[in-house]
């Protein structure tokens, strides 16, 4: 027998597994790596699982009830590495749109029964409850950065996941600025990069699904949407998104609902 | 028998059910041999879109909407923008719904591909998981992954990417692919079909239990067509009606176990969405090859049997290749690609087929295109108690059967359904529970 096979398992929390997909999707990758690791958790694929503890976990989803912030805890407690995957587990995801109202009327708004319902009154990232080793941003993750994670972690070392913006990937890809050009909103000077700049290659701007690059200028992006017409209560909703919580974001978006 | 065998209560259970998307429970109780309650319950954390949807604009709605499924996003778009599309008195047709049609064909492919090989198949062969039957049946697991990735290639050029496209709005799309882009990628769809049909016949010869149960059978339907982006919706019980009929036609009902909505047609109970439903309503739809390999794997026009839902998708892939690669052949850009939009206030309704069954939207906005109200009802919630009543009738017939053999039987009947609990709310999580 030869050395035992480094331990991986995926963890859900409150999401639409579309990252976790993401790897699923790797579909060149997917057996070659089941070669090398053990999937020893990962419900989504299968149905047996090994017991921890585990070399590496992904976490998946944004901590949203009382159960969940618990075991959140076991989760960190079995994992020698923990990397959140994706917005809902680094910025709390778009549930945390509840985080800026009343989950009260949440519930009623959408079950009959408010009663039955067992919700905390936010959603928060994981690093809110746990250590975590790394964040990878994006809703949904790239699954290229994926294999890079998880092929960093299992060989000791830090992953190459560069944080600057999305204007970079635009001029690399060759694209024209659509806010220059065209006179269209973009996130983009203020993202973290990842996606490729997709929305500008298919003529829009980007929506900002990436989240906060290191160190954002968000107030000069404002600025300059603002000279283009756009009103506080559209800059209010463009931070406001899939990482709304994530704390540049937020404040930016709390300045304008101030104004 | 004795008579305290007959008397004892018993329970199973799986506190986590695998290979489905999200996270619930089934909770079976049995009294001797009569099973007493099958309840699938659903404890996916509630995320509250329908909540957080007020007072954004409607030109968000498509990119907020898709992230309530990593799986079926472009169905939650297309639903949306249909609801959306609606309320301004838009109809969006010609080449514009025709490439919405083709980038839906990539997500059922994407879908039921992963289903078929990855979720359900090893139900059949006694595996764990793919992965696991990967070891004995590589080349079974490497032409579910070739099918997968060809149609996840065919979401990428259409929307940007696969999971969460960015290229679809609600009037249509932001930029419309060129005929060079989709040039190279029509000759990979046009290819897989042969793996399509190949993948039909797979399935066909699966061992299948002798389970049928006469269910109410719900699908759009379109004269014409295979019922996938518009329609009336229909049912094997004579419901015909208009999006707008909807609510009319179906209650919904919050119950204690559940954190998604109970879904049934007023005054006559539960149905049955999906694959299984429209297959049976739109037989003579399909393409000429999917129909053939349909026979050839020995499916007739009608299929009720629920563990057989797993060649209807494999048809249905088949068809959503043909289907693509005849969009394609006939593809001329729109331009623009996109129709214009006056916001109006007003109420909206639409609705698609998911791969995983109908999914309905509604939204009510002010003038200024602002969403006032909003209500999804996606198809796990729709299936839930027919999965539920589903799970009876197979436990109570067979009730003697060993508690292992019960419980894999029953994840593989709720397998069936390809149960997504995000969308429901997420779900999943097997009791049961002999008393």
């Amino acid at each position: 027998m030869g050395e035992a096979k480094p331990k991986l398992a995926v963890w859900k929390f409150a999401s639409c597994d579309g990252c976790q997909l993401s790897l699923l999707d790797c579909e060149d990758e997917l057996l070659p790596l089941a070669g090398e690791i053990e999937i020893a958790y990962f419900l989504e694929a299968r149905r047996a699982t090994v017991e921890g503890p585990y070399d590496l976990s992904l976490v998946e989803g944004s901590i949203t009830t009382p159960h969940d912030a618990e075991r959140i805890r076991q989760v960190r407690e079995s994992s020698r590495r923990l990397v959140t995957i994706g917005a809902c587990a680094t910025a709390g995801g778009i549930q945390a749109l509840r985080n800026f109202a009343d989950v009260d009327e949440f519930v009623s708004a959408v079950y009959a029964t408010p009663a039955y319902i067992s919700t905390l009154e936010t959603s928060t990232p994981i690093s809110a409850h746990v250590p975590v080793d790394f964040e990878l941003q994006g809703c949904p993750i790239n699954k290229r950065q994926l294999l890079e994670v998880i092929s960093a972690y299992l060989h000791e070392r830090r992953p190459q996941i560069p944080g600057h913006s999305v204007c970079v990937e635009c001029k690399r890809r060759g694209n024209v600025c659509v806010m220059v050009a065209h006179g269209t909103p973009c996130m983009g000077p203020v993202t973290h990069a990842g996606c490729g700049a997709i929305c500008p290659s298919y003529n829009r701007g980007c929506y900002g699904c990436f989240g906060p690059m290191e160190s954002p200028d968000t107030e000069s992006l404002s600025r300059w949407w603002k000279r283009l017409g756009v009103s506080d209560e559209q800059l209010v909703r463009a931070f406001r998104g899939f990482h709304a919580w994530a704390e540049p974001f937020r404040s930016e978006s709390e300045a304008h609902e101030r104004d | 028998m004795s008579a305290t065998d007959a008397e004892r209560t018993r329970t199973i259970r799986t506190d986590y059910l695998a290979r489905v998307e999200g996270e619930g429970a089934l909770h079976v109780r049995i009294r001797g041999r009569d099973v007493l309650e099958a309840r699938l319950e659903i404890f996916e954390p509630p995320r509250f879109f329908e909540a957080f949807l007020r007072g954004r604009s409607f030109e968000e709605v498509t990119d907020i909407t898709a992230r309530i499924c990593g799986i079926c996003p472009v169905a939650y778009q297309m639903s949306s923008a249909r609801a959306i599309e609606d309320a301004f008195g838009v109809e969006v047709d010609g080449p514009v719904r025709d490439l919405r049609r083709l980038i839906y064909c990539g997500e059922w492919i994407e879908s039921h591909t992963l289903h078929v090989f990855m979720l359900h198949a090893p139900d059949f062969l006694g595996y764990e998981s793919a992965i696991a039957m990967a070891q004995d049946h590589p080349q079974v697991v490497e032409l579910g992954l070739a099918l997968k990735k060809a149609g996840n290639e065919l979401i990428a050029l259409v929307g940007g990417r696969e999971v969460h496209p960015v290229n679809v709005r609600v009037g249509g799309f932001h930029r419309a692919p060129t005929k060079r882009e989709l040039a190279p990628l029509r000759e990979k769809l046009a290819r897989a079909r042969d793996a399509a049909r190949e993948a039909v016949a797979w399935t066909g010869k699966l061992p299948f239990p002798d389970f049928e149960r006469d269910v109410e059978l719900v699908s759009l339907s379109e004269p014409g067509e295979y019922p996938i982006d518009r329609g009336r919706v229909v049912s094997s019980r004579g419901l015909d009606i208009a999006p707008r009929e909807f609510s009319e036609a179906v209650e919904e009902e919050h119950v204690e176990h559940s954190n998604a909505l109970y879904a049934r047609i007023r005054g006559r109970g539960s149905y049955l969405a999906g694959p299984l439903a429209r297959y049976n309503l739109n037989f003579e739809r399909l393409s000429a090859p999917a129909q053939e390999a349909a026979r050839a794997a020995g499916l007739g026009p009608e299929c009720r049997n629920p563990f057989q839902s797993i060649v209807v998708r494999a048809v249905e892939v088949l068809y959503a290749f043909d289907e693509a690669v005849r969009l394609i052949d006939a593809y001329e850009p729109p331009d623009p690609p996109a129709f214009p939009l006056e916001p109006r206030a007003g109420t909206g309704h639409g609705w698609t087929e998911a791969p995983r069954g109908m999914l309905y939207h509604s939204y009510s906005l002010d003038e200024a295109g602002r969403i006032l109200q909003a209500k999804i009802v996606p198809p796990t919630s729709q299936n839930q108690k027919s999965i539920e009543e589903d799970l009876f009738g197979l436990v109570s017939g067979m009730i003697d059967a060993p508690e292992d053999e019960l419980q894999l039987r029953c994840e593989q009947a709720i397998r069936n359904y390809d149960p997504c609990i995000s969308c429901a709310t997420h779900f999943l999580q097997l009791n049961v529970e002999r008393e």
